[in-house]
């Protein structure tokens, strides 16, 4: 016969026909007569009887095993609903009724209660005594079985009502549907010790014989009890607790536990498992005996079992890939491959409900939640996850834990940020690594997204820079290695930011928070994910420390800040933190070169050793701190202290891109940021360090900073080449001012001055309006946030 | 939401395949299976180009009167073809993306099941709830 899969309700429904039927209480056959009492009542033409008791194999078999009978019975119902009576029809038609028997004496309900009865009169003849053990007990808790089975019979009359109460012992009461299942022991079972606890023990008792084909009320999912006895062998106790405690419908497993499990044990079990109400609790016997399996696998604790050890533990259990393959996917509830202890009780608790006949739940119940420990905002999870072992009304986490994970995994889509901290945190293998990501990720943020919270300890200037410098960083996505990336993006510009921050922006699913693509492409997917933090674009775990930008080349310094500026900022190459630009060190320069971005403020003012620094690295942060630092410097200078330091400024000046637009004013100050500058840099420095009068020549090169003007981008541009322009034809001049003296030393000294002065004047505007963008980028990406958490409504 | 979903494996068999039940499900078949041309086309075409997050998407493979059909490449070669309806007013460009993420995210977590062969059909229960979820709800 063909595999025959039953619903719940049929089983239990085909469970209590046969012990009807089973007048001889055989457990392994139901009598001929009853059965066919059973088909007339179904009130089916005889010739379809006859069809049906072809098909299902009785005729050729000569009698009603458990599994033709049940076979029988759905052909029954089969064709009650009017369809074809074929062996595919067993499996395939979906929603049938139950089979309808008009029992002469009473419909299906007055025979339930019939039976029932019959169990209440058993029950009574129980009640009064405790069952001696069954014979063939293999089941040494006969005794206690008999109890428990008293308990039931005498709950299953009160079937509907009060839980379980255990009479003689605190037997717990079964889950109620077990109970009602359980109404088995109809008749002749008094003699069979085993058989009178009830369709519990009934199944250990056919199990016995081993003869496995016949006992299989469900079919699918069982194995012959011999291999179930091996597996329960290596699985000894807890489950045939377990079993106890569920649902009774198969039987091998019960044989089998029973050999092993004691009688106390036993009890204890039921009466834990007397939850009544959720049959997927797991009591402390079966858990206990899952934490010693679990161990002899894994001896810690706290630790993991692989995937292939757990494939060849439940291997060993004799269910289907399939099935096993569900429980793992119902089980691993963080989704790494893995099994927790939580995990693996879960699963095994699984496995054994499904030897027992218990159908799989479609989500994972809630009382076999894994704690999920390490959850931040675990509303859900933690609620789920304490749950576990605590009785919650069959119904309740039936209706919840469906949904619970569900919610869990639809919370990230929904819920982006908060959610994937949630389900960062839900992550037991990587949640150490995800926290920290998300730490990271929060710094991130307000780097890349708001750029304020640059933490400031440089002067403001430098502070303006920072930011500046921190969004230029945060909005390059080009590094997909740090959230924040200080890398020197070569577009210090804001209007490159922000462009780049809007390119982050779309790209994340949850906010545009990230400042490289990887670290969105990772939330997105954490966001679709429950806990998983899959990062197809392989990032994310990484960036908990973003790695050091590449060296840049020549880190200019900042006039502002004299030597230390230069070590910094020589430094912050290395530090490329998500954008904690908190201190000068940490803006690395940019990679001024070519583009000059802002390399005019890191116009070292130091004399001492900025002037190797050609590259343009300086980035408008530094460049801010650094202009307004060599505005000052500036003043020094003209203070006529150091011609040579001026010189190596302006080498350095030179050195250092301006892309920023300046002004005309300030055209003077070209950034000399490509290569011929920094050539020039060297050479004009050591020529004007040669003389005293070179002051002449760093006018004309002065450091241009391009300081940002209103209009920033496009004049940048324009202004960028025109300065170039000037730079070219001022260090074409150069050569010829060192040779001036005298007076052109003083033109050129207040020439300087005032170029100064613009410089300082526009580095403040600039600064103004870095902050003016800064804000408005903050807003645009709370409003992308929005978006974002808006859109899965949407699109789903 | 689309009415076919197709999963393929790296030689070209389908792992999965699930189309809306209302219309002759071979057309969708057929058209899968050409557009894994397309897919290879494309494939090809981006040579050694990075594979990133977004060239894992190859967007609209080919356009007819009636669908759209979208594609997407993992790492290792499975694809995922979408068909979507073309009258469904244009799902954005970002939602099949998504749409292809979460697909992406559940064939992982199939794989991470040790008892999922490789080269196997699909027949997770989760995966078939999170495709149906896709699917357009026609009836």
């Amino acid at each position: 016969m063909e595999g025959l899969t039953l619903s719940e309700a049929e089983q239990r429904y085909y469970c209590d026909l046969f012990s009807y039927c089973d007048t001889e209480s055989t457990k392994k056959v139901a009598s001929n007569g009853r059965v066919l009492e059973l088909f007339r009542a179904a009130q089916l033409p005889n010739d379809v009887v006859m069809q049906i008791m072809e098909l299902c194999g009785a005729t050729r078999l000569g009698y009603f095993g458990r599994s033709q009978f049940y076979i029988a019975l759905k052909l029954v119902a089969v064709a009650q609903s009017g369809l074809p009576l074929r062996v595919e029809s067993l499996n395939t038609v979906k929603d049938l009724p139950l089979p309808r028997f008009v029992v002469s004496k009473n419909e299906q309900e007055s025979r339930h209660t019939a039976l029932y009865s019959s169990d209440a009169d058993s029950s009574a003849s129980y009640s009064g005594v405790i069952p001696p053990p069954p014979g063939r007990i293999q089941v040494k808790k006969g005794s206690v079985s008999h109890d428990a089975v008293q308990q039931r019979t005498s709950t299953d009359q009160q079937e509907s009502t009060s839980p379980v109460v255990s009479p003689q012992q605190s037997p717990p009461t079964s889950p109620h549907t077990w109970r009602k299942h359980n109404r088995h022991p109809s008749g002749g079972n008094n003699e069979r010790p085993l058989a009178g606890p009830g369709p519990f023990w009934a199944p250990f008792s056919e199990a016995q014989p081993g003869s496995s084909t016949s006992s299989d009320p469900i079919w699918s999912g069982h194995s012959p009890p011999p291999h179930q006895e091996n597996w329960v062998s290596f699985a000894d106790t807890p489950p045939t607790s377990a079993l106890l405690a569920m649902h009774p419908a198969s039987v091998q497993d019960q044989t089998t536990v029973r050999t092993v499990a004691s009688a106390t044990t036993t009890n204890e079990i039921r009466r834990q498992s007397s939850s009544y109400d959720d049959p997927w609790k797991i009591t402390d016997e079966q858990r206990q005996y899952y934490v010693n399996q679990f161990k002899t696998i894994q001896p810690d604790l706290n630790g993991f079992i692989p995937g292939s050890a757990a494939k060849e533990f439940f291997t060993k259990s004799k269910l289907p890939i399939l099935e096993l393959s569900h429980i793992w996917e119902l089980s691993d509830f963080d989704k790494d491959g893995a099994l927790t202890l939580d995990e693996f009780c879960a699963a095994f608790h699984l496995v054994v409900a499904r030897k027992n006949g218990y159908d799989l739940p479609e989500k994972l119940p809630e009382s076999l939640m894994p704690k999920l420990i390490d959850l931040e905002d675990s509303t859900v999870g933690e609620q789920t996850g304490e749950v576990g072992y605590s009785s919650s009304p069959a119904e309740a986490p039936p209706s919840k834990s469906p949904s619970m994970p569900s919610l869990n995994q639809t919370w990230p889509e929904l819920n982006q940020s908060s959610e994937q901290w949630e389900t960062f945190s839900e992550r037991s293998s990587s949640s150490q690594t995800l926290t920290q990501f998300d730490s990271n990720i929060a710094p991130a943020d307000p780097d890349t997204a708001i750029v304020h919270p640059v933490p400031i300890r440089m002067t403001p200037s430098k502070i303006h820079m920072q930011e500046m410098e921190l969004k230029r960083t945060g909005s390059d996505h080009a590094n997909p290695t740090s959230p924040l990336l200080v890398k020197p993006p070569d577009h210090p510009e804001e209007n490159k930011m922000s462009s780049s921050v809007k390119f982050t922006s779309g790209n994340t699913v949850t906010d545009g928070y990230s400042s490289s693509d990887s670290y969105t492409s990772d939330p997105e997917q954490i966001g679709s994910t429950v806990t998983r933090q899959r990062s197809h674009s392989g990032t994310s775990p990484d960036n908990t420390a973003p790695p050091p930008p590449p060296p840049r080349p020549h880190p200019s310094h900042s006039r502002s800040s004299s030597l230390d500026m230069n070590r910094s900022f020589s430094v912050t190459p290395g530090q490329q933190q998500a954008g904690v630009v908190a201190y000068p060190p940490a803006v690395p320069p940019r990679p001024q070169p070519s583009q000059g971005a802002g390399p005019h403020v890191h116009r070292p003012v130091d004399a001492e050793g900025l002037i190797a620094h050609t590259s343009t690295s300086p980035q408008q942060i530094p460049e801010q701190p650094n202009f307004a630092d060599f505005s000052q410097f500036e003043a020094f200078a003209v203070s006529g202290v150091n011609k040579e330091e001026e010189d190596e400024i302006e080498t350095h000046s030179e050195v250092l891109q301006v892309e920023k637009p300046s002004d005309s004013a300030s055209s003077l100050r070209v950034a000399k940021a490509d290569g011929r500058v920094e050539d020039k840099a060297p050479a004009n420095v050591p020529t004007s360090v040669g003389k005293g009068t070179t002051p002449l020549a760093p006018p004309p090169k002065p450091i241009r900073r391009r300081l940002k003007s209103e209009d920033e981008l496009r004049p940048e541009a324009e202004e960028h080449t025109q300065k170039t322009g000037v730079i070219a034809a001022v260090l074409a001049s150069q050569p010829s001012i060192p040779r001036s003296v005298g007076k052109d030393k003083k033109a050129i000294q207040a020439s300087i001055r005032r170029n100064k002065e613009t410089n300082t004047v526009l580095a403040r505007l600039n600064s103004e309006l870095q902050q003016q963008l800064k804000d408005v980028l903050e807003e645009r990406i709370s409003l992308e946030v929005q978006l974002e958490q808006l859109r899965p409504f949407s699109h789903l | 939401m689309a009415v076919c979903i197709a999963v393929i494996a790296k030689e070209n068999y389908p792992l999965y395949i699930r189309s809306v039940p209302t219309e002759n499900e071979l057309k969708f078949h057929y058209t899968v299976h050409t557009s894994l041309d397309v897919v290879d086309e494309k494939i090809s075409a981006m040579g050694k180009a990075l594979v990133d997050q977004r060239e894992l998407y190859l967007g609209l493979l080919y356009p007819t009167e009636d669908y759209k059909v979208y594609g997407y490449v993992t790492n290792s070669k499975v694809k995922f073809v979408m068909v979507v309806d073309s009258s469904n007013t244009a799902l954005r460009d970002n939602e099949i993306r998504s749409m292809f993420r979460k697909l992406h995210n559940s064939y992982t977590d199939i794989m991470c099941n040790p008892f999922y062969n490789p080269g196997d059909r699909i027949q997770s229960r989760a995966f078939d709830s999170m495709v149906n979820s896709m699917m357009m709800q026609v009836c």
